[in-house]
């Protein structure tokens, strides 16, 4: 992580562009619309998958038919699953360098800054275009330590026996509707296994773009972490706007083991047309630490409550969430933690923005089982509303099943006040700057977790969105 | 030569009760000058800072604020900062996560577009200024005026004044809350950050700031208007006799709120 914070704001120069843009490339094969037993069969034969993974496929496939919509969450009765393409498959073999990267795609990872930054400050880079990975690289350093850093087609072929054990362990496919149907049609992703007591010392990322109208991207991650080992992982996703709806149901499946200790960093920014449904889960072992940093800024509609499973004894989570909703999103994110083990620990710190006619959702859930003695939980909610016609809810469930647990609980939800905005104006500044400053220190505490140049990003999304909704 | 600040005959209400609170406000200043306005508790002297400084929570119903002979009624409150007018709060905004340097640099960006600095020149000036308001270390590293002590935050604001170089300062009880070590310390900046081109009003309820801040002229401010000008003597007179002795003289009724 970068330690010098400081932001200089003449930097924050605004590209409205920088991810609405379209790419003309070629794709290899793609599914028709829609969802059956033939298309998932389809993509099995494309990825020459193994025999379990093919049944995996298909049992999730007959429970997507049969199971109904969560009862919960934003409305996704506009979202028609026979109109998404579940796979398209771009005209481009793997490549470990960008150099091998075809014209078009690398352009726009050049665009978006990921080689750039892959220089500069991290340990290894994947980058999925479309329903594949194109591009997949880690530093020989990191590979010597036995660090295994690859697409999840390769991982399943190259470690079978390794993904057998823990693909969508965490996540099963009957965990919800859409994890089903991840689980039919899923593509791509990364599989990353640290071995005991390797402390990676810069960030992994994986960069996911969806460039096609109309599409599913589906990417499988399971991050690995062994006794003892230390990892931070970035994700980060956009897509240009397109008039059809295009799905995201993505599962991150994270295994935090005795003493290891992973972050997992996001920032979502789908284009607006985007359904985001993702599942994001990581179970904790003994004195295991698992850090969640969660940025929603894009997607039309999104559900997303990362999760920790502390199952062993002293096993602690962090989340750090900043979920933005702007005019016509509808964000409902949240955090999950089931503390199962003695002394665990939890730390939840979610804040909200909406803004434009925005409505921003907070869903937490945290459970104390009974053998949970000793733990200590603190969650805390925040919304800051910019306007009187956007929307904020919160709804923070607690559930104690231990007398001798120490837990806390704080929500607040408020409006940008008049007098703050007034005193920044007095000094000069216009008040869309005003408020985009209130804004940018309202999810400090999160952008502070984030690499340099996420946090830069981050700050540039906030001035364009809060310039552009307030006209 | 134009007057710095102009205020003709100006009438305001608060928007939202329509309670009028400055009822007729005539005042002068020219460059290098220090005004000091004094009045009780309850007589609208904020309001009047406020009103200058453009927040629209007040209305003007009559009259006119004209800086240097520009009006400036249809300007909001950043083009009256971009303008060179600044108001030193009461009490100041505590806005989290945004670091103190940063704010300042924006700030400052913002004022002063034509000026070719670089941040490092800037930052340096930013921690000179720390010092000479014998302000911690880490001043600029902290978020804006958040947790800061009363002290602090009028040092704070204070600092501010020094860095954006504005050309009319208000200045609202500044020494409200100040020991007598800080106010000392306050008074000499605002001494040294003052010059010919600039002018000061300085809004308070005692006299002793004014030992150290002379003021050209001083103006007795009740009930929404200046009653009574003179120079640093009457200042003397008012600590001495108090308002309410001002008032029976003039044939005023006091507010006492």
């Amino acid at each position: 992580m970068a330690t010098d914070k400081e932001i200089n704001i003449e930097d924050l120069l605004i590209d409205q562009s920088k991810f609405d843009f379209k790419s003309q490339v070629k794709y290899a094969y793609k599914t028709i619309p829609g969802l059956n037993k033939q298309i998932v069969e389809a993509i099995s034969e494309q990825k020459q998958e193994p025999k379990w993974m093919r049944e995996l496929r298909l049992k999730s496939l007959e429970i997507f038919e049969t199971w109904r919509d969560p009862r919960f969450g934003v409305d996704i009765s506009d979202l028609d699953v026979s109109k998404i393409v579940a796979y398209i498959k771009p005209d481009a073999k793997k490549a470990t360098s960008w150099e091998e990267v075809p014209q078009e795609i690398k352009e726009t990872f050049d665009k978006l800054g990921i080689p750039e930054a892959e220089k500069k400050a991290l340990a290894g880079v994947g980058a999925q275009y479309d329903s594949e990975i194109v591009y997949q690289n880690i530093k020989k350093e990191m590979e010597k330590l036995g660090v295994i850093f690859l697409d999840m087609e390769s991982a399943v072929r190259e470690y079978p026996d390794l993904v057998k054990e823990f693909f969508m362990k965490a996540i099963p496919p009957t965990d919800h509707k859409y994890a089903a149907f991840h689980g039919a049609v899923w593509s791509g992703g990364t599989f990353l296994y640290v071995p005991k007591g390797v402390k990676v010392p810069l960030p992994l990322q994986a960069y996911f773009r969806m460039n096609n109208p109309g599409m599913g991207q589906m990417e499988h991650t399971i991050i690995i972490a062994d006794e003892g080992s230390e990892v931070v992982f970035i994700e980060g996703c956009s897509a240009p706007l397109y008039e059809a709806t295009n799905l995201h149901a993505g599962a991150v499946e994270i295994y935090v083991k005795k003493g290891a200790r992973v972050k997992y960093a996001t920032i979502q920014n789908w284009s607006k047309n985007t359904y985001n449904l993702n599942t994001k889960r990581a179970l904790v072992d003994e004195d295991g630490i698992m850090e969640w940093v969660s940025g929603s800024m894009g997607s039309q509609k999104s559900m997303i409550y990362p999760a920790s499973i502390l199952r062993g004894k002293g096993a602690k989570t962090e989340t750090i969430a900043v979920t933005y909703a702007g005019p016509n999103q509808h964000m409902d994110t949240g955090s999950k933690v089931f503390m199962l083990a003695p002394y665990t620990s939890a730390i939840v710190d979610a804040r909200s923005i909406s803004i434009g006619g925005g409505w921003a959702f907070y869903r937490g859930w945290l459970r104390v089982g009974e053998k949970a003695k000793g733990a200590k939980a603190s969650v805390s909610c925040q919304a800051l509303m910019l306007d009187n016609f956007s929307k904020s809810d919160t709804v923070p469930i607690i559930e104690v099943y231990t007398d001798d647990a120490d837990i806390g609980h704080e929500a607040r939800i408020g409006r940008i006040r008049e007098e703050q905005i007034y005193y920044l104006m007095s000094r000069g500044l216009k008040e869309s700057e005003a408020k985009a400053l209130i804004v940018r220190g309202f999810v400090e505490p999160f952008a502070k977790e984030l690499p340099l140049e996420y946090a830069i990003e981050l700050n540039r999304l906030i001035n364009l969105e809060i310039e552009s909704s307030i006209g | 030569m134009t007057a710095l600040l102009e205020i003709r005959d100006l009438r305001a209400e608060v928007v939202e009760e329509g309670v009028e609170i400055l009822k007729g406000v005539n005042l002068t200043i020219n460059k290098g000058e220090i005004h000091a306005l004094m009045g009780p508790n309850g007589s609208g002297k904020s309001t009047l800072a406020h009103v200058i400084m453009g927040n629209t929570k007040y209305r003007v119903t009559s009259g006119d604020i004209l800086f240097e002979g520009q009006s400036i009624l249809n300007l909001s409150t950043d083009e009256r900062a971009r303008l060179g007018l600044f108001l030193s709060f009461q009490t100041p905004e505590e806005i989290e996560g945004i670091k103190m340097r940063q704010f300042l640099i924006n700030s400052y960006r913002n004022i002063h577009p034509e000026d070719q600095r670089t941040l490092l020149d800037l930052n340096k000036l930013m921690t000179e200024l720390t010092k000479k308001l014998d302000l911690n270390q880490d001043f600029l590293e902290r978020y804006i005026n958040t947790g800061f002590s009363g002290g602090e935050k009028k040092k704070s604001e204070i600092l501010q004044m020094g860095f954006l170089k504005p050309r009319l300062c208000i200045l609202d009880e500044i020494d409200s809350g100040l020991d007598i070590d800080a106010l000392r310390i306050v008074s000499e900046s605002i001494n040294n950050f003052k010059n010919d081109e600039m002018g000061i009003l300085l809004i308070t309820h005692y006299q002793r700031i004014l030992n150290y801040v002379v003021p050209d002229y001083v103006h007795v401010y009740i009930d929404g208007r200046i009653v009574i000008t003179g120079e640093k003597e009457l200042a003397e007179k008012i600590e001495k006799i108090g308002y309410s002795t001002i008032e029976k003289e003039l044939g005023l009724k006091i507010n006492e709120e």
